[in-house]
This record gives structure tokens, sequence and C-alpha cells, in this order.
């Protein structure tokens, strides 16, 4: 549990095992010789394009496809009614909610897919689009969520039978509501926000996109699709078209940047495919920057009521009263179990006595999707909710915000540690981490530089932030998605050179999974982790998985990995005894290496023992030959990683500009298997978390028309707005993960948002007595808060 | 992907051929310079243009030089090349204050001045650089040139007084004693459009303002040429009371609309702030260019 601060020297050395590395795939993606979907031509191809909505919600009076399919270039014009045919006009959603493959009756959102035009080239399947006539009748919008339960708000839903109101789900509770009333009436101090977190978008730099490839002699059906769950797209597809789920095969190239954005199915997926099977070439369909900003898995969007109190000098109490805003389509991505997801992990890092947690989740005439953005099932909602609400609490005792935290931290002797919502936290040292980050930031020399700069009217803040996460579903017991148990597969094989391949059931998106994993197959057995090739996003070639989201590839994939490789080592064990001539008990092992207690000269390498393992050399009895093995790997339970994170931000006073000045993250993930993989994370994260806590934002006018439909109107930051980061780090290990790691590709994006607003207010509070400012805090927002009229975001 | 719509191309080899291109197709064809408005726009299917023109061979319209007391740009000269000049860096600093912030470092490698200005749009920084620089531009058509100062070159949104058959080849700056100029900025993202900007530009002759000039970006339908404020200023010597009424004036001769970047009334406080901000880094330039 060595805390380390700041970032060890390189090593010129390179690794075998876990170490500072750089990736095997920056090779290629820095070369520009990734393969991404739209770089993949199939001999025969045709493409495809969606007709949108320009309305938010409307009847469909009339579809006329006549002139589009008289369109020299145009091969087939797909509507609903031709997917009713092949009971394609609708599919389930990730939610167990249905979401139409191409609408019908109406649309539902501005941007749904009406029209499907598949044509020899793109261009044409584009220009196509404009001659396919679509009379509507609009009907009235409903773009907010509260809004949305008026009795008289329009009925959004008319489709499910016996739905009469806009209500997504019956009402989620967790906690103990009474107990939690119990700890109120005895606080000291209590304090209520009501806080948005506003709907913004994963926007990966690659679109979402597909090819299809149905081949009408064999019935084979070839995939080529980056998403994050191969496996589980693969299964749905066999149930939503009938396929039979051993002819598809789902290939996922290259992927630029999911982040939760590519883990649903969406409609163009289904026409593309319904296309190929239709017309038997293969279609590809790629989206444009404005369909995927319009149409696909946005994030949050939680209308969020906190009330927080505290009892002698500590937090005591937490009740939460949340909105989820699902959009037109209940298509959110959490667990079956979790209809609001993780939310309730909204205790954070503090031993409480109570609290309550209530979530109502409605439909709204806006995109649906509520995907994970690089978060685990509305954790980022739950961060950002309750490390405002600590800073309110602070603002209220006249308490400094790290000494309130620090007084009400989970210590680290109460782990594993129940929470009031009924999580357990795996470990823990908070305060530690908490300390390392204080020092990091000088935050008393920052405290005495802002008296001195408030003094002279300049207005600087320091936020903190301090999250608590739960990664890496899931437990089979209580974690699954379609009934699918959120587990990981590996499958490793050692060739007789000693070189090996591992198979996983998680594929990257970036993440650098070529190098992490075979680091840890390289730590287990001692071989250099380029001997190591990782092979995943391939349905055919790996092992049934639930894929990357959710920072679950570490604690289930690495975890599997991990076991697989353990496997192999003890089959490594039986034959190297063979080879000694002695009794498999009687081995020790060192990285890379069997050898005979009381006599270390006398051992076996591992590329020896794999060489005999094909031999045809005596063998131990029973033993098949080879050096492999397959693994399902269930965690028992989900990883906590945790961190200390401060934000210094400078305003400009006459224009409300936020500077973000200086950003100090200490991360504690446990194990780190390669420290420069995770410290590219935490980069990558908190650059996100810069642009949602300043610019990012999906808004809708009053008529559901999306006024964030391209990267001139949807801002993600640039290295510009990012400070140079300052990373820390402690080291608690998981102590039930097989390497001791927990998840951190989340954190930087959950942990960040919260210090930058609490900077924000720290700033302002006393200048200005402005107690909460929504996200994004953008230079007009800041200053009409400034001007004592702060705004919701629309 | 995003698919313009159907189009035809050609390369001009001259700007007589321009011209004579501009000529030929009538209002159908755009003339295409860097491409950093017109192509995302045409990606956009918000503008489909039949012909496009390229004058991107037109190295003749590339440079930046001075002569008869003038400094004088070629509209082809790229963003980026406005940015290193030296020779603009000392006589008119404006023209660096704004580059530094004008998108990015890809769109500066590809986009021109004379494109910047004749997309006329509000929003875009080196109008409201030329407008307060009191620059002229050369205008040439298949009869000859013409010149026409920056006062009469907006003609509405996104309308400037380049003709049919047109094509604006060269910017004018004439350089005087005593001048300073800046340009100030508030986006809510490095390279984002502005929210506000302001340029200034003052030549002071023994203490006072001999001549002014000041112009707003993204807040109003077409730049903003303050000719009230630079009245108020012409004669007077510099000082932060006078730039504070100046602001006023902006912030009363705006005519912002509420979008994404901000509501009507930030944006009037803006165009008042930065005005002041602009007239007071112009008025330190002058300062230290007299003394």
């Amino acid at each position: 549990m060595a805390v380390v601060e700041n970032l060890p020297s390189p090593s010129t050395e390179r690794p075998i095992g876990f170490g500072r590395l750089k990736r095997k795939e920056d090779a290629r993606f820095i070369r520009g010789k990734g393969t991404y979907l739209d770089d993949i031509e199939l001999p025969g191809m045709v493409h495809g394009a969606v007709l949108r909505s320009p309305y938010a919600h409307a009847r469909i009076v009339s579809i006329d496809t006549s002139a589009a399919l008289a369109h020299p270039n145009v091969a087939a014009v797909v509507t609903a009614k031709d997917l009713e045919t092949l009971g394609l006009a609708w599919m389930p959603t990730i939610s167990y909610d249905t979401q139409a493959v191409l609408a019908g009756d109406k649309v539902r959102f501005q941007g749904q897919e009406v029209a499907f035009v598949i044509a020899t080239d793109e261009y044409s399947a584009n220009d196509a689009l404009a001659l396919i006539d679509v009379e509507y009748d609009p009907l009235p919008a409903v773009v907010n969520a509260r809004k949305a339960l008026d009795a008289d708000a329009p009925l959004i839903r008319d489709d499910k039978s016996g739905q009469a109101d806009n209500l997504a789900s019956p009402t989620w509770e967790a906690g103990d509501e009474r107990a939690t009333e119990r700890a109120f009436a005895e606080a000291d101090h209590v304090v209520s926000r009501d806080m948005i977190y506003p709907r913004c978008h994963p926007a990966p730099l690659e679109t979402c996109g597909i090819i299809a490839d149905f081949n009408p002699e064999t019935g084979q059906l070839d995939i080529y699709n980056g998403n994050q769950a191969p496996h589980a797209h693969r299964t749905v597809y066999a149930h939503v078209a009938g396929l039979a789920e051993h002819m598809i095969r789902i290939r996922c190239q290259d992927i630029g940047g999911g982040f939760g954005n590519k883990v649903p199915v969406y409609p163009g997926y289904v026409c593309a495919i319904a296309g190929s099977i239709v017309a038997g070439v293969p279609v590809k369909w790629v989206e444009n920057r404005s369909e995927n900003l319009m149409s696909t898995g946005f994030a949050r969007d939680y209308i969020m009521r906190g009330e927080m109190c505290s009892k002698d000098g500590k937090i005591t109490g937490l009740r939460v009263d949340a909105i989820a805003d699902h959009g037109a389509f209940d298509s959110t991505a959490q667990p079956t179990k979790f209809p609001a997801g993780f939310f309730h992990i909204v205790c954070g890092s503090y031993d409480l006595q109570a609290s309550h947690v209530k979530v109502k989740a409605v439909y709204s005439n806006k995109a649906p999707g509520g995907v994970a953005y690089r978060c685990s099932f509305r954790v980022t909602e739950a961060v950002y909710l309750v490390e405002r609400m600590v800073d309110a609490l602070a603002l209220e005792m006249k308490a400094d915000p790290i000494d309130l935290r620090m007084r009400s931290f989970i210590a680290a002797e109460q782990f594993p540690y129940e929470t009031t919502t009924g999580w357990t936290y795996d470990s823990g040292e908070y305060a530690k981490t908490m300390d390392v980050a204080k020092k990091i930031a000088g935050y008393d020399d920052l405290r005495r530089e802002q008296a001195e700069k408030r003094a002279r009217g300049e207005l600087m803040g320091i936020g903190v932030s301090f999250f608590t996460e739960g990664v890496g579903a899931g437990p089979r017991k209580h974690m699954d998605i379609l009934g699918l148990a959120m587990n990981d597969g590996a499958d490793l094989r050692v060739h007789p050179s000693g070189k090996a391949v591992v198979s996983i059931s998680a594929q990257t998106q970036g993440q650098g999974h070529e190098t992490t994993f075979a680091q840890i197959v390289a730590e287990e057995l001692g071989i250099p982790p380029e001997d190591v090739e990782v092979r995943h996003g391939d349905t055919d070639k790996s092992p049934y998985g639930l894929g990357t989201y959710g920072s679950r590839s570490t604690p289930v994939s690495g975890g599997a990995v991990a076991v697989v490789s353990r496997k192999v080592r003890d089959k490594a064990r039986m034959i190297a005894a063979t080879m000694l001539e002695t009794r498999p008990e009687d081995l020790a092992w060192e990285k890379g290496r069997w050898y005979v207690k009381g006599d270390p000269e006398k051992g076996a390498m591992i590329e020896d023992i794999a060489a005999r393992a094909y031999s045809g050399e005596p063998m131990p009895a029973d033993f098949e030959g080879g050096l492999d093995a397959q693994v399902i790997y269930d965690p028992p339970n989900l990883t906590y990683p945790y961190g200390a994170y401060i934000a210094v931000v400078d305003i400009d006073p006459d224009t409300g500009h936020v500077k973000v000045r200086r950003f100090i993250a200490v991360d504690d993930c446990g194990v780190r298997i390669n420290p420069m993989v995770v410290d590219g994370q935490i980069h990558g994260g908190l650059a996100e978390g810069v642009g949602i806590a300043l610019m990012e934002l999906i808004s809708f006018d009053e008529e559901g028309n999306c006024l964030n439909s391209s990267f001139m109107d949807y801002l993600i930051p640039t290295a510009l707005e990012c400070p140079d980061f300052e990373l820390g780090e402690t080291v608690t290990p998981c102590p039930h993960h097989p390497l001791g790691a927990k998840g951190v590709g989340e954190s930087p994006t959950v942990g960040s948002p919260p210090a930058i607003v609490n900077a924000v207010i720290d700033a302002l509070y006393e200048p200005h007595g402005v107690e909460h400012i929504d996200m994004p805090c953008t230079p007009a927002r800041v200053w009409a808060a400034m001007q004592g009229r702060p705004e919701p975001p629309q | 992907m995003q698919t313009p719509a159907p189009f035809e191309y050609e390369r001009a080899t001259s700007v007589e051929g321009a011209i004579a291109a501009l000529e030929r197709l009538g209002s159908d064809a755009r003339i295409i310079a860097g491409g950093h408005s017109l192509l995302p726009m045409m990606k956009l299917r918000l503008a489909s243009p039949e012909y496009l023109i390229d004058i991107n061979d037109l190295a003749e319209l590339a440079y930046i030089r001075e002569q008869d007391g003038e400094i004088r740009i070629g509209a082809m000269t790229r963003h980026v090349d406005l940015l290193k000049s030296e020779l603009l860096a000392r006589r008119f600093p404006l023209f660096r204050d704004a580059e530094t912030v004008i998108a990015d470092p890809v769109v500066r490698n590809r986009g021109t001045i004379g494109g910047s200005l004749c997309q006329a749009d509000a929003a875009e920084d080196l109008s409201a650089v030329c407008s307060a620089a009191k620059a002229q531009v050369v205008i040439r058509g298949a009869e000859g040139e013409r010149v026409v100062g920056m006062e009469d070159f907006h003609v509405g949104p996104f309308m400037t007084a380049v003709g049919a058959g047109e094509i604006l080849t060269e910017v004018r700056l004439r350089m005087r004693r005593g001048a300073g100029s800046g340009h100030e900025k508030v986006e809510r993202r490095a390279g984002d459009w502005a929210i506000a900007a302001a340029s200034a530009a003052l030549w002071v002759d023994g203490g006072t303002i001999d001549d002014v000039g000041i112009a707003l970006s993204a807040v109003g339908v077409t730049t903003i040429h303050l000719t009230r404020a630079e009245e108020l200023l012409r004669g007077k010597p510099p000082s932060d009371e006078l730039f504070a009424q100046a602001g006023v004036i902006a912030s009363e001769d705006c005519s912002p609309s509420a979008d994404g970047r901000g509501p009507i009334d930030y944006k009037r406080h803006l165009a008042g702030v930065l005005t002041q901000r602009a007239l007071r880094r112009s008025a330190a330039r002058a300062l230290s260019e007299e003394a």
C-alpha cells in the first residue's frame, strides 16, 4: 500500500508483467494505419442512408417514396411498412422497452428514423433522402421532464397498451425513508439544492455504423460494427431477426471511441441487416456527425433535488429525489435489477446514519439513450449530486469542504463497508488519499492566495470532490442485461514456442487492452508482453462476455485473464514435474519458471514446458497435452475505486469566463497493471470532465428542435481548456480481485465535474452569493448567476 | 460522412480566368478559397452551389507587402501567414490578436482573408479587424478594379459590395504614425465562434486621438461599425473614462440575438467590456508607438 506521489521516473526497461509500457496498438494508431469501419470495402457493397424526422412529435400521415425509387442509383427505400412484414418494425431496448426501428405511426423525437434508402453509393443515398415525401401532422412536444408529468401533457408512448401518462417506469427507491427522516430531525444543519445534470453526449470521434453482409447461399450473416458488446449484440440480433446465433459473426474493427455510445443496437443497424438479408449484398451504413449527436445514446439528463444534514460536525443523512429523462424510448443501459442504474451509490464516501433515494423515470420527445457515458450506470449523476451537496453543507456549516469530508469519511477499518443504500464497498483509505491531493495542491497556500485575490476583486475558486465508484458489473447473482449474466471469459493458448494468444470477451475502443491484457498474462506466466497476442472483438474468435463499458474490462475480463493464466501455470507445473522427475508439490514458481524447492538450479522455463506440452515426450498421467485453458469469470463483487480531486479556477469578473488553472487528481484504483495506460485514461477522462462542466450540452427549444447537432454547437474541449493535469496515486488493493485491481476508466469523468463546479461556486459565493450553477458553466451562464439570475439549462 | 449535393468543379489558373468563369456560370457559381465556411455549409446542405471555382492555385494573390505607404494583403493570404507576419504585428497588432483566437491551426492553415471578408459572417473576426483598421479592399471584375472602404463593404447579412462577376483581390491598410490597435474576444472554447468580439484601432497625435476605428463581431446580423463611439473619441486625449463611455455606446449600438452562446443582455454587456478592453490595449500600444 505504498503511497506514491507524482509520477515515478520512467523506466527504460521493458517490464515482464506490470509496469509502465508504451501501448502495442499505438504503432498503428499514430501512423494512421488503424482499420475503422468506414475503411472496410466489400465487393458489391451498397450504401444506406436514414431519413430522419424534422419534428419532435408528429403523426405520420403518409410516406411517398416513388421519387426516391426513381433515382437511377437507388436500389430500395425501406419504411416501417416494409419492416412490419419482416416483424422488424419495433425492436427491444436494453431496458425491456420497445423502440421503433422506423417510425410508422408517429415520430417521437427530432431525428427519429423514418426511412432507409439503399443506393449504389453514399452520395446517391443521401441525395435520395430529399426525394422522399413525408406528410406529418405535428403534435405538441414535451422536452421538459417535469412538464412531462403534467396531467395535460401530450401522451408520447400511445403505442404501449395501458400507458396513460409519460412515466417510463414505476418510482424506484433505495435506502430507509423513516431512518432518514429521523436523521434529518436530529440534525444540526440541513441544506437542500435543486440541480440538473444536463443532457450531454459521448460524441466519440468515430460515429456509429455497420456493414451487414448476408450470404443467401450459406445463411451466414457477417457484421462489421464497432460496438462495445459484440456478443450481446449477436444474441440480440438472433432474437430480433429470428436468425440462428451460430450463423452470425460480428467483427469489431478498430473503434474510434465508444464511451457508452456504442453499447446500444441502433435502428440503422437493423435496417442495414434487413437490407442485406433482402438484397443479398453487403450494406454499409455510417451515420454522420449530426445523426450521431441527434439520435444516438445521450447521457445524463437527471433532474435532482438533494437534501443533506449533519450532526456534531459530521454528515449524517441524505435524501434524494430525482427524475430521469429517458427520451422517447427507454433504452437506458443498466443491469436489469437496477432500473435507476447504480444511482443509489449516491451516499458517496461517507459514513452516513441514513439515506433515502427516489427516482422517477419519464418519457419525453427527445432522443432515447441514457447510456452510461464513461460511467457505471448513473454513478456520475450520483457522485455529482453528493459532492455538490457536501459543499453546500460545508457552506451552511461554515466548514472547510476538505475538513467536513475528512470528518465524515468511512474509516479504513470499516471496510468491507455496507452503505445505507445497500452497496458493499470493498476497500479504501480515504483520508490518506485526500491528504495526498491536499499536499500536491498546496491547499493551504491556495486558500491564502484566494484570500489575497479576493481582496483585490479577483475571482479564484478551489473545488474539491471525493468520489467513490462501483465498477466492474458484475456478480451473476445480482447483475444481468437482457437476462445475460455480466460475466466475461478468457481463453489462453501457449504455443509450442512459448508465445501465447489470449482471447478475451471485452474489446478495446482505445483503452489499451492489447497491451494491458498481454501484461497480465506476462505477469502471471513470466513471458514478455510482446510474446502475448490479445484477440478481441470478433465473436468467432473470442469467448462469450458482455463487453467493454462501466469500467468493467480490468475488473471482469482482467480477472478472467488472471485466472486463466494461473490455470495454465498450474498445468505447466504438472508438465514441469514430469520433466524434472519430481512431484508438482515439490516445485516452486518464480516469474517464467518452475523449479525444484531446495534445488533452485533445477527448473524448467515456461517455453521449455510449452515445447514439451506439444511434444511426443512422456506426459503426466491423465494429461491431454497442450498448454491452454479457458475460464468464465464471475466477479464476487463490484470494485470500488475512488479518488480525491482538487480544481483551481479563475473567473474573469467582467465576462464570466472560467479558466481551469490547475487540476489535481489522486486516484486509487488498486493495483495498477500499466500505470502509463492508467495515466492516459485519467487524462482523457479529466478532459471530458472539463468539457461537461464548462461547455457540453444537448439542449432543445420548446418545439423539441435539437440545438446542438454539430460540433459547431456541441462543444467538446480542446487541450487549451485543459490544465496540465497533476496526477497522484494511492494503492489500496481490491481484496476480491485476483490482481487487486479496480476499474479506472471512468473515475476521472465521474469525479471531475463536481470539483470544477464546486470551484466555480467557491469563487462566486462570497463576493456574489451564488449558491449553485447548473452545468455547463459557460461564460453567459456564470455571468447570469453573478447577476443573481442563475438559469437551469434548457 | 456528411455529403454535399452534386456540383461541378473548375480550377482557375488566373484571376481573369476566374472572373470569366463567374461571368459565364452566373449566380449558381461560387468561388472557393480556403473552403472552411463554404464546405461545411455544403455538407450540411445549407448551401448547394452548382459550380465551384477553385482559386487555390492563384499564388499571385498570396502576399503581405509594403507598398506606397500601405500594407497590401493578397486575398488568398492564409490566416497562418497573417498570424506570423511581423510587419502586421508591428503596424497592426490587432491582426495577431485576432488570428491567435481564430478557429484552430487546421483552419488557419487553409482559410484566407479574402474568404473571411467575402463570407461576411457577422461572427467572424477579420471583418471587424479590417473595419477597425480602416482597411480598403480591391474588387476586380471584367471591367477593371475598384477600391472600397470597409465602411461601405458590408451591405447586409452575409452580403458584401463584391458584385456578380467580381472577386476581392486585395486588402489595403494605410500606415499612419501613432497607431495602436487591439482585438478582444470571448468564446466558450478555443476555436468556437465569438460570443462577442471587439476590434479597435487608434491613431494618436500629440496626446490626442487623431483617428479611431471600432467594430464588433457576433453582436448583430452584420459586423457592427461603432461610428457613434468613434465620433466621441476623435480629438480627445485617450483615458479610461472616455473608453468606458465608448463601452456604454457599444452596449447600446449593438443588436445581438439570443442563442446558445448567451442571452441578449449578456452580449450587450460583453460588447461594452470588450470595447473598453480593446481601446485600452490600443491606446497603450499607440502611446508606446508615439513615445
